[in-house]
């Protein structure tokens, strides 16, 4: 009983000898195994990274090597940044982002948080049906209800060319974002709220000294997601900024920069890695709440 | 013994005290689904039956809108048609692709870490950054992807500029951009019990028996998630043709310039781009309403699909 239990746990099946043919066999296939997997992976590690790399190289060659069939720079023109950088109007769509997606995030999970509370603590008739409505709403294509959206925001309010139309809904609940954090605030025991609520607590002083802080992660998840949602939107600031150069936000900009700029690749790409590098870095500085996001979405569901 | 139990005052003021708190803590949400869900859809229905440019004052048409849509329009068959295409081979794809990474992800020993953040970083890249930048990879002229294809004696295909290539090219990004499959995948195939593949080694199962009969059954409810949600995904995809179609037409982005949709041969146009096509460039907000509510009906019944598949979606807590 007990050498069975000091075998070692590395080796599957007991080997009746350290050189034993079965333990040698079964040491090379591992070995070779290791060899296929790691080399299959290093095959999609250069699918997954060399259009970044092609996209930097691009972005620091001269205008007339970008026109040429040359994968190396000849020359390192790091100042295609500092163009792009001071075109006019990219600092506009810069700060036009910052907005868009700060404040939307900020009103977004704000205003999700009590309603996502309630579908998973309060019991009131029509649960059930609110939670079906939050996940159609999510499902919906937003170009379903663009015409009389736009409408409604254009001719009523007359704020076509804003940033208003994008940011506002976001202050009365995200339907993605309500699914979300109802989905982490169902695995919060319920003992704690209860111990809260028997401390005296109403639910709205429970909700932001008890569970806030315990829902940092999943908040921390919505808040990312949501940034980067609107840092990607497209159609959004198409519908209702593309009217107003200076509410362009970097999305809708960028692409009118390749129009500008019809043969200037280099430049191109200069813009493209500037817009994605915000991104990729704050994705390295939050990678552990981006990845609970994504697992929260799909698994937990 | 018998009496029924009459609410007191004193109860009735606690239900009452709660149903109202319900309601606050709802109400962001109850104004949001008004204003921005119930309205809108009830005004697409409406405006599907008008005639309105947007400036004259609508006026009632009956069906003509629907049948203008559905008989007249160049757009929309070629949508739908494009649409069935992604359906069948880019979902497809992006399923067996992101399960294939996310299996290799799981067996990986050595340098699991970087390869996992490398892998989904693409995911996080702005579509519109991805797809001008795909564009350029792929120009026919003088991109990279060509470059290598010839100097190892290749094919040059013209990618985004032969409608034949246009919906490959973008499946080809669509995979790059796999990061949020391959971790949900990751996360379930974690999950699978270490005890069935033990067994299943003890009966002499080889690799591909022990995925075929261990880890599909185990992960099956996250592929068909993947699937439903992929179809959903595929009936919203508008920014990467859109944005693929432009660039590589060399039409110059911002207002008032004329774009012919689905650049080349109308092979990228999809549904929501005729939407945008009629709605804001035509200025025909029946007809563009009327294909919004196509793309409703196309993406509820999905989602219907989806719920009733995924009963955890809506079980209620405990």
């Amino acid at each position: 009983m007990t050498t069975e239990l000091s075998l070692p746990r590395t080796a599957p099946t007991p080997a009746p000898g350290k050189n034993s043919s079965a333990a040698r066999t079964a040491r090379r296939r591992a070995a070779l195994e290791w060899i296929a997997l790691h080399s299959l992976a290093l095959a999609a590690a250069l699918f997954f990274l060399l259009p970044f790399v092609f996209v930097f190289l691009t972005a620091v060659m001269s205008g007339d090597q970008a026109l040429t069939r040359d994968l190396w720079p000849h020359t390192w023109e790091w100042g295609n940044f500092a163009d792009v950088w001071n075109t006019p109007g990219f600092l506009t769509w810069w700060r036009n982002t910052l907005l868009y997606a700060g404040g939307g995030t900020v009103l977004a999970v704000g205003s999700s948080l009590p309603v996502a509370y309630a579908l998973a603590r309060f019991r009131f008739r029509g649960r059930n049906v609110m939670m079906m409505l939050v996940i159609a709403a999510m499902m919906l294509p937003p170009q379903v209800i663009i015409v009389p959206m736009y409408l409604f925001w254009a001719k009523q309010l007359d704020l076509a060319g804003t940033l208003w139309p994008l940011i506002i809904p976001f202050a009365f609940g995200n339907a993605f974002t309500i699914f979300l954090l109802r989905q982490f605030l169902l695995t919060i025991p319920r003992e704690y709220t209860e111990a809260a609520r028997i401390d005296g607590c109403g639910e709205f002083r429970t909700l932001v000294k008890v569970v806030v802080p315990m829902a940092r992660p999943a908040i921390a998840a919505c808040a990312l997601f949501h940034f980067f949602y609107c840092w990607n939107d497209y159609f959004g600031p198409q519908i209702y900024a593309s009217e107003n150069p200076a509410a362009w936000t970097l999305s809708y900009g960028l692409e009118s920069f390749k129009g500008a700029h019809q043969t200037d690749w280099n430049l191109t790409m200069a813009a493209t890695v500037l817009v994605m590098a915000p991104v990729i870095i704050v994705f390295f500085f939050a990678q552990k709440a981006f990845v609970e996001g994504v697992t929260l979405t799909g698994v937990k569901g | 013994m018998t009496t029924v139990p009459v609410p007191s005052a004193a109860l009735r003021a606690r239900r009452r005290r709660s149903a109202l708190r319900t309601l606050g803590f709802l109400s962001p949400w109850l104004v949001g689904f008004s204003v921005f869900f119930a309205y809108p859809l009830i005004a697409t229905v409406y405006f599907s039956f008008m005639k309105y440019d947007g400036f004259t004052a609508p006026s009632w048409v009956g069906l003509k809108n629907w049948a203008y849509v559905f008989q007249d329009n160049p757009f929309f068959w070629p949508a739908l048609r494009n649409t069935l295409w992604l359906v069948l081979v880019m979902v497809t794809c992006r399923v067996v692709f992101g399960l294939g990474i996310g299996v290799l992800i799981t067996r990986i020993r050595t340098g699991a870490g970087f390869f996992r953040t490398l892998f989904y970083l693409p995911y996080l890249a702005p579509p519109v950054a991805a797809t001008v930048s795909f564009v350029f990879l792929l120009n026919p002229g003088t991109g990279p992807v060509n470059t290598i294809l010839a100097a190892i004696g290749l094919g040059e295909p013209d990618w985004f500029n032969d409608p034949g290539w246009s919906k490959p090219s973008l499946t080809l990004l669509a995979l790059w951009c796999i990061g949020d499959l391959m971790v949900i995948f990751m996360a379930s195939l974690l999950d699978v019990p270490k005890e069935q593949y033990e067994a299943a080694e003890l009966d002499g199962a080889s690799a591909w028996q022990r995925f075929r009969f261990v880890t599909l059954p185990n992960i099956s409810p996250i592929v068909l998630f993947a699937v439903i949600t992929g179809v959903i995904a595929t009936m919203q995809y508008y920014t990467e043709p859109l944005v693929a179609a432009k660039v590589a037409s060399g039409v110059i982005g911002g207002s008032g310039q004329h774009f012919e949709p689905g650049y080349p041969d109308k092979s990228t146009l999809t549904v929501p781009q005729v939407v945008y096509n009629l709605g804001f460039q035509r200025f025909d907000t029946g007809a563009a309403c009327v294909v919004a509510l196509v793309l409703f009906v196309l993406a509820m019944v999905f989602t219907v699909f989806l719920m009733r598949r995924r009963s955890g979606f809506m079980s209620p807590e405990d």
